[in-house]
């Protein structure tokens, strides 16, 4: 397969929203995401449970995919940034790593200067987090280590699912 | 490629509905939509013409239950069949662990069938994927239309790997559930072979 396995454990994902909390505080954020490229949600923070947060996720990669797309066709490699500017709110949508997507919304609280700046010292720090955790699940991999439960899964647990 | 979050407990996979145009993936997205119990499913998004063809895709999110104490999420989304929409489809096609290609059964369509069934093995190649090593399963859809072909013949055009095939109607929903049963299980099993 093209891409290995995306994996998320409790160490990173603590380090991860211990960031993005940082973020939304600094940069006066209402809402932040941090969303897979293929649009699954990873982690979010703020007001969460005022938005249909899988949605928000699968709308926001397939965003990234079209501009990417763009960009590919104007010969740019991709647009890192994009910035959706409402009545009332905003989005500030930025790439990680080159993997993940970081998602900030606003209001006139906060400004996109500010934004900018908060989100440019965050993203290092997210990308070391990312870049971790990639080796840890190549490495685990390699020792051919798994804590993956899969492995004892019965034909009857997959049925029961559709029950 | 699924995403195993071990700190939530979660495991996400997504399942790509593929097919010509007007063939019925979008249908049998709202075919699963209505019938799922409201605490097991997510909103649907389409992004649609005027005309209800998709124009980039439809997106059905579905929580079905827990395996070994990790909630089991599948991502369902449709690309749009017609031709021109060809670079959306490469996109949506991105991080995919199971494919439905959704044939129409109708002999006017079996042309578009075979264009769009080349059209999904040339795409998955670009993103490195192979058709044949990937979670995969056959739908005749239209069934109940006086023109549709029959199985063995469409067999032979769309389906010389073999893989799983179910008729169906998804407009009434025949067929509908056992398809996506029939992918989200290869999916499980590939995982379980730790693939
Ligand atoms: N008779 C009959 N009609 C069907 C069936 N499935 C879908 N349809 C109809 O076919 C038309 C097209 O269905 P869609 O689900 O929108 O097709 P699609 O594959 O999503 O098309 P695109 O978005 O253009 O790729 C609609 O009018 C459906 O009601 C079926 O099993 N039998
Ligand atoms: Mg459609």
């Amino acid at each position: 397969m093209s891409n290995p396995q995306m994996v998320m454990y409790d160490e990173e994902f603590q380090e991860i929203n211990g960031v993005i909390e940082r973020l939304l505080k600094e940069a006066n954020a209402k809402v932040i995401f941090l969303v897979d490229k293929n649009g699954q949600l990873i982690s979010g923070v703020g007001e969460t449970e005022r938005f249909d947060t899988t949605s928000l996720a699968s709308l926001t990669a397939g965003n990234i995919a079209a501009t990417g797309g763009l960009a590919k066709l104007i010969g740019e490699k991709e647009f890192s940034i994009l910035f959706h500017e409402g009545e009332k709110d905003n989005l500030h949508i930025s790439i990680v790593g080159g993997r993940v997507i970081l998602v900030v919304l606003f209001d006139s609280r906060s400004s996109l200067g500010l934004v900018r700046l908060r989100v440019k010292k965050s993203s290092e720090e997210l990308s070391m987090i990312f870049e971790k955790l990639v080796k840890k699940a190549e490495d685990k991999e390699k020792r051919g280590v798994s804590d993956f439960p899969f492995a004892e899964i019965t034909d009857d647990d997959i049925d029961n699912l559709f029950s | 490629m699924s995403f195993i979050n071990y700190a939530s407990r979660e495991i996400n996979c997504k399942i790509v509905y593929y097919g010509p145009g007007l063939c019925g993936k979008t249908t049998n997205l709202q075919y699963v939509y209505q019938k799922t119990a409201p605490d097991a499913k997510g909103k649907m998004i389409s992004l649609a013409t005027e005309t209800e063809r998709t124009l980039f895709f439809d997106f059905l999110p579905l929580a079905l239950g827990e395996i070994r104490g990790f909630k089991t999420r599948f991502h369902l989304y449709t690309v749009p069949g017609q031709v021109f929409y060809d670079a959306s489809r490469k996109l949506i096609l991105k991080g995919v662990d199971g494919v439905v290609f959704v044939a129409d059964s109708q002999e006017e369509r079996i042309d578009a069938n075979i264009e769009s069934l080349e059209n999904l093995r040339i795409n998955l190649k670009e993103q490195g994927y192979d058709l044949d090593k990937l979670p995969y399963v056959v739908q005749y859809n239209k069934r109940d239309l006086p023109s549709a072909m029959t199985v063995e013949e469409l067999r032979r055009e769309l389906n010389p790997t073999n893989v799983l095939e179910f008729e169906a109607c998804a407009t009434t929903g025949e067929g509908v559930f056992e398809t996506l049963k029939a992918v989200a299980k290869l999916i499980l099993i590939d995982l379980k072979k730790g693939k």
